[in-house]
């Protein structure tokens, strides 16, 4: 709390990061009456949803951002001759309150579309709406831990896995119906993040999925988090391994 | 001018030594243009074919420009001179016989000119292919659109240079340049068009130097604007470009004379 103005810029700012992602969605949508087939208070409940399950990713595993920088300042041994996993020390090596922040907006923008938003609150719907961000935060978590696993093979390449991290947030934020289809496959398939938002959706709302995105995919997410995780600790593991330091 | 020059090209080779992160950056901006595209895409069909005078064709150079371009203007720049503020190595920096504000401004150029081919030509190749690119059918285009990407880098530098000057008065100048990102990343038209924007934020958007840095020479370019509008675009960028300058001169000025270089 030292700086105290850079404190409350932070904080400003985390609250206008949130915001502003959304104006896209906006603007986009005072100029078409559907995105996607979506009109504007469901693609609403689409970016509230995976903004809640990626703030949330964001304040346990955003702190792998700095595994780049760790690794060229050959800070990196001090983490790997403590007794405790590597990923475990990531975590709490640097817990920034502008996170909490992140991940509090999340939820309020989440509640107030709730409202907005037209939902038949049966089990199935409240069901979907508890666990999606949970499965979400899990999917961007595990896009995290790979993207950390991966930046020991390129060291300066956090560009690279800044595409799939930030470029699969920014596609999970989207009506999977609205991506070309190549690449609704690849960020359902491969990197699944429609699942973490859309396609629950489409169940909520009671809508069909566009080609290759059936809605009973949405009751699925369990299966997309396994297989991401999967992928991410075989990245990671790999790459803690290949790490042989940085001269030290 | 020798000097100035020497440190461009300096900066040019200093960037193309990382290759991979060269070949990273390209495949991030292609995989983003992609995503950007397919969205902009989607809007369309929903309204019927087109928004604003973009259809299908240009909505795809406006997004495969845009991708080529990031890099080369430097819209996510670096935070090097706050750092040195921090470490107090700028009180070093303002004592060389050079002006540090034209050294940087030079290195800027040195990094555009191999950005601009390095990073933008392969993406604007890959959109050309895949989801078609126009260019502008005007002769005038092709010098207008070089002096406006100048401008445009110009106005990039010079603004990320003012939010790093902010350093001399409160040293953590992080949150500044976050709120600055934010700001441009909405208001330049990088992420959807100025011209597809609600009346209100246009207004918003129209007044600030960010529109300068990014679509205006994407307008020159693609033709959106053609004849005495592209000049009249490109002059607009002129007089953003010369007011930074003064308020920035200023600020270094002001500035300067109240530097305590931090740890003795």
């Amino acid at each position: 709390m030292t700086y105290r103005s850079s404190f409350w810029i932070n904080t400003v700012n985390s609250f206008f990061s949130g915001i502003l992602e959304f104006v896209e969605t906006y603007v986009l949508l005072t100029n078409t009456p559907t995105l996607g087939g979506l009109n504007f208070a469901q693609a609403s409940l689409v970016f509230g949803l995976a903004n809640l399950g990626w703030s949330l990713a964001d304040l346990v595993f955003g702190q792998s951002d700095n595994i780049p920088r760790y690794i060229r300042e050959g800070k990196l041994e001090a983490f790997l001759v403590r007794p405790m996993p590597l990923l475990a020390q990531m975590i709490t090596s640097d817990f920034q309150l502008r996170r909490l922040g992140r991940a509090f907006l999340g939820l309020v923008i989440a509640v107030i579309v709730l409202f907005w938003v037209h939902l038949d609150f049966n089990v199935a719907t409240i069901y979907l709406l508890i666990t999606t961000p949970l499965y979400g935060a899990a999917i961007y978590g595990a896009l995290f831990v790979l993207a950390g696993g991966l930046q020991f093979w390129i060291v300066d390449g956090s560009e690279f896995t800044n595409s799939f991290v930030y470029g699969g947030s920014y596609a999970g934020h989207l009506p999977g119906s609205a991506l070309l289809l190549p690449l609704r496959v690849f960020f359902t398939f491969v990197f699944p993040v429609t699942v973490t938002a859309y396609v629950p959706c489409l169940i909520m709302l009671g809508m069909p999925g566009p080609a290759w995105l059936p809605a009973w995919l949405g009751w699925l997410p369990p299966v997309f988090a396994a297989w991401t995780w999967l992928l991410a600790a075989v990245v990671w593991r790999r790459g803690v391994r290949h790490y042989t330091g940085a001269g030290g | 001018m020798r000097r100035f020059l020497l440190l461009a090209s300096a900066e040019f080779r200093r960037q193309s030594t990382y290759r991979l992160a060269l070949a990273a950056g390209i495949s991030a901006n292609t995989v983003f243009g992609f995503i950007r595209f397919s969205v902009f895409y989607a809007a369309l069909v929903g309204a019927g074919g087109t928004i604003a005078g973009y259809d299908r064709a240009q909505a795809s150079t406006y997004v495969w420009l845009g991708q080529g371009m990031l890099a080369g203007i430097g819209l996510v720049g670096n935070h090097e001179i706050s750092e040195r503020v921090q470490t107090g190595e700028i009180a070093i920096d303002l004592s060389r016989p050079i002006d540090l504000q034209l050294s940087y401004w030079a290195r800027e150029f040195g990094r555009a000119a191999l950005l601009f081919p390095a990073r933008g030509l392969l993406p604007v190749i890959i959109g050309a292919v895949t989801t078609g690119i126009a260019f502008s059918h005007s002769l005038s285009a092709i010098p207008l659109s070089l002096i406006s990407m100048a401008l445009a880098v110009s106005i990039s530098f010079l603004l990320r240079w003012g939010v790093n000057l902010i350093s001399l008065w409160t040293i953590d100048v992080q949150g500044y340049t976050s709120l600055y990102l934010l700001l441009m990343s909405l208001l330049s038209g990088f992420y959807v068009p100025v011209h597809i924007f609600p009346a209100w934020l246009q207004a918003i958007a129209t007044g600030s130097p960010f529109p300068s840095m990014f679509q205006s020479p994407i307008d020159v370019m693609s033709g959106r604007v053609v004849g005495s509008a592209a000049v009249h675009l490109v002059g607009v960028q002129v007089v953003w470009a010369a007011v930074l300058v003064v308020a920035t001169r200023l600020m270094l000025w002001r500035g300067s004379s109240r530097l305590v270089a931090q740890g003795g």
